[in-house]
């Protein structure tokens, strides 16, 4: 069957191979999932390429790996054929060609908000704000009102739910997706929510070497959770502002002040092992022209976690200001520049899972 | 004092075995592999199962295979043709091996999808054989073992049976290496093809060897030489059909053809030559190699129509196919009025009639040709029309050296050797006089690896 790229091309290669194996059966829900097909589009190869989790226990299990003629990589050939499928389904699609550069454009407009956040604390309000606002009583609303900001977020935030939503969607469509069930939905969830397949199958995984010590899905865990709590804080503060009249700032042992802690933990520590694995991954599992966009999704969490914590810590200081400013760019960025990087992975691969779960209880069921 | 307790030459499945069971046992091991790190093991990185006794159903196995089942399986595809005392002790300890190998790290999955018939008796390493090594390479060396790459022996210092020492050749130069006790788990003959010859004349040119290209049978050689008794005669192998487009070397798993029972086999001359329907796969997908072997060039075609395309696990190539059965002929280079004779006079004796099903003997025959298909006879009638052309694929030969019950080699003087163990195929033919039953290399590997190891170590000590 023609393909749409080289990567796709040669992921069909391996999928021909792989079915003719069928040992690496029992790792994941790769295997089992290509063994329904003996012919793939590019929807299904796309839909094998995001179920995978990159563990890497098929390319240490495989017996026809380079240096082998048959040169069956899976781990890094899907990893390529995904980071392919981010752009081929992004939207708009002329913003497509940021995949390519997502690093330069994240580290770009990190510094760009940051400086028009600095700008505007300092005109919009009494110049010496930016260092003394922990002075005031309203805190961070005095560099930058309230409304403001739920204005300018909240609109950058439905972007992000757009342009995501609309991504995924034709994703969802090239994979062929239709007929998933509540119950489908609730296996994705569990596996998602689990990262069941990061274990290589129950020995774990493998990162730099052949020993399946790696610890990324706790630092995965660490991240994403850290991610969700985060979000809850900020969605909770709303709440509070909103429904309870209770405006920020709020003391350390109130909730939304608790989520945000926690959550800035795991999204300090998390992105930290992260980081420290993707530096050590073995070469051969590498898909090397999409590593900006991998580091750069992580450096934007780290720095959104850490300047978060940050406000919460030096929020009484003059730090207050700049803190701010770092904390809504990188949130400002990571908002803007999420449906078209390594953000979308998490939403793909629950859909891919979503399908999974569709197709193992329809051959059940058959 | 000689440097180690035991030196294991070999570093597939036998020798890591043999490699843990003596480390456990308290000895220094070395273990010299041939190969480099990536292609160490042999022959048990295409491997997927072990065929293993037990009582009861469990996680991964659907139902109890005793020991007297085991037995009868090995009777029959050996024809009787094995060390049957020898067997029966194998056959027992490959009930406790299930447990041991898992206490090894390994770990089993059920059957894979497309080899439900071997899901009762047959266990499966999860992540497949090379998986099933890397577990016992780790677990080896946590428990101190070393492991020596692309370091193969070249000769043995053995005077009356007592093994002194090995010489040992690696990228750096050679070395001789001092050890209590010496297993041989280093592999069959298969890809040395002048030793194959010695069995099948000219026709071994035309075999592919579906692993290995190390196991050039160069201890076995050594060994037999200084006065180790030689079990087997060089023909024997275990061999399959496999598909003739496949490298020469390890092709593995993908390149096997699950077919045969689907269709028709023809020969060079488009004429069928052995009952396709004699029984299901697995049973006898063994006899294949061994058939094609004594076709015209060493090579068949396995002929079959539009509805079975899916009908059977796929495989690395596609096959040929042609709209009509005289434009097959041509691409396959065959004959096309013999071959439509051929085709056109199996279909008209199929009687059939009953649901094909190739879960079980169908009863679908063909009746009143010279060949009868016995089982899944179909008329092969709806276009389009394929092909898989197949050669013989040698997994391993049985040709070795003769053990006793410890796994000790024995002398062609009829002596025991006091401290040479030997385990894996390069003692195969000890269980296996011809013929194969699947996943029971691994079983004679494992089985005899962990008593050679254990001996080893009791000489050492």
């Amino acid at each position: 069957m023609p393909h749409s790229t080289p990567a796709l091309t040669e992921a069909d290669r391996l999928m021909t191979v792989c079915n003719s194996c069928r040992y690496c059966e029992g790792l994941c829900a790769v295997f089992p999932a290509m063994e329904m097909k003996r012919a793939f589009t590019d929807g299904d190869l796309n839909h094998l390429a995001n179920l995978c989790h990159a563990c890497g226990a098929c390319y240490h299990d495989c017996q026809f790996a380079p240096p082998h003629e048959f040169d069956v990589n899976v781990p890094q050939v899907l990893a390529q054929v995904r980071a392919e499928s981010y752009a081929q389904y992004a939207w708009p699609a002329a913003a497509r060609p940021v995949f390519a550069r997502h690093g330069q454009v994240l580290v770009l407009g990190m510094i760009v908000s940051f400086a028009l956040f600095l700008a505007g604390f300092v005109l919009a309000s009494d110049p010496g704000a930016l260092w003394a606002a922990h002075r005031e009583p309203g805190r961070f609303y005095a560099l930058m009102p309230h409304n403001a900001m739920i204005a300018l977020f909240g609109a950058a935030f439905g972007w992000m739910v757009l342009a995501v939503a609309m991504g995924a969607r034709a994703f969802w469509r090239d994979s062929g997706a239709s007929g998933v069930l509540a119950g489908d939905h609730g296996a994705a969830g569990r596996d998602a929510a689990r990262l069941t397949y990061l274990d290589g199958g129950g020995p774990g995984c493998f990162n730099e070497d052949d020993m399946p010590k790696d610890r990324r899905r706790l630092w995965h865990h660490l991240t994403f959770y850290g991610f969700l709590l985060c979000f809850a804080a900020t969605s909770v503060a709303t709440v509070y502002h909103y429904a309870l009249d209770r405006p920020a700032p709020y003391a350390w042992w109130d909730l939304p002040a608790l989520l945000g802690i926690a959550g800035g933990i795991g999204l300090v520590i998390g992105p930290l092992g992260l980081l420290d694995a993707k530096r050590r991954r073995l070469a051969a599992l590498r898909a090397t022209p999409h590593e900006g966009m991998e580091y750069g999704f992580v450096v934007v969490l780290l720095v959104t976690g850490a300047s978060g914590l940050g406000l919460r810590i030096l929020g009484e200081t003059g730090m207050l200001g700049p803190l701010l400013a770092l904390h809504l760019s990188a949130v400002l960025t990571f908002f803007l520049t999420a449906p078209y990087g390594k953000f979308v992975h998490g939403l793909y691969r629950y859909l891919a899972l979503a399908r999974y779960a569709r197709d193992m209880r329809r051959a059940h069921d058959s | 004092m000689p440097q180690w307790d035991v030196l294991v030459a070999g570093g597939g499945n036998a020798a890591l075995c043999a490699a843990i069971a003596a480390a456990r046992a308290g000895c220094r091991v070395l273990i010299v592999e041939g190969a480099p790190k990536f292609y160490r093991g042999g022959n048990t990185r295409h491997t997927r199962n072990m065929r293993c006794a037990h009582d009861h159903a469990t996680d991964t196995l659907t139902g109890p295979y005793s020991e007297e089942e085991f037995f009868d399986d090995l009777m029959r595809v050996t024809g009787g043709n094995t060390d049957q005392d020898l067997s029966r002790m194998m056959i027992a300890q490959s009930k406790p091996m299930l447990d041991w190998i898992q206490q090894q790290g390994v770990r089993f999955q059920p059957s894979l999808g497309g080899t439900i018939s071997l899901g009762r008796t047959n266990s499966f390493f999860l992540g497949g054989g090379r998986s099933m090594l890397n577990a016992l390479y780790r677990t080896a060396q946590g428990l101190g073992v070393e492991v020596r790459y692309e370091h193969e022996v070249v000769a043995l210092d053995i005077e009356k049976g007592h093994f002194r020492s090995a010489t040992v050749r690696h990228p750096a130069g050679t070395e001789t290496i001092t050890a209590a006790s010496f297993v041989a788990a280093c592999g069959g003959f298969q890809a040395d093809f002048d030793w194959l010859k010695e069995g099948w004349g000219g026709k071994a040119e035309n075999f592919l060897i579906r692993g290995t290209p190390n196991n050039r049978g160069t201890v076995t050689r050594m060994l037999i030489d200084q006065g180790v008794r030689q079990i087997g005669d060089p023909s024997q192998c275990h061999a399959v059909a496999i598909d003739a487009r496949a490298p020469r070397y390890d092709g593995g798993i993908i390149t096997r053809l699950d077919c045969v029972v689907l269709g028709v086999v023809v020969n060079q001359n488009a004429e069928r030559f052995y009952d396709e329907g004699e029984d299901i796969w697995p049973k006898r997908y063994a006899i294949w190699g061994r058939l094609v072997a004594d076709q015209p060039g060493q090579q068949a075609y396995i002929i079959f129509d539009a509805p079975n395309i899916e009908r059977f696990m796929p495989s690395l190539y596609p096959p040929i196919s042609d709209p009509t059965l005289a434009g097959l002929a041509r691409k396959l280079d065959l004959d096309p009025v013999r071959f439509e004779e051929t085709i056109t006079g199996f279909n008209a004796a199929v009687i059939g009639g009953r649901p094909f099903d190739t879960n079980h003997k169908d009863g679908n025959t063909t009746r009143g040709l010279a060949i009868d298909k016995t089982n899944w006879a179909q008329r092969i009638e709806t276009p389009p029309y394929y092909a898989y052309p197949v050669r013989p694929g040698i997994t391993f030969t049985y040709l070795g050296v003769k053990v006793g019950h410890d796994a000790r080699m024995l002398m062609a003087d009829g002596t025991a050797s006091d401290n040479m163990f030997a385990a894996g195929e390069i003692m195969a033919g000890n269980v296996l006089g011809q013929g194969y039953a699947a996943g029971i290399g691994m079983t004679i590997g494992s089985v005899f690896g962990r008593i050679a190891g254990q001996e080893a170590a009791k000489h050492a000590a």
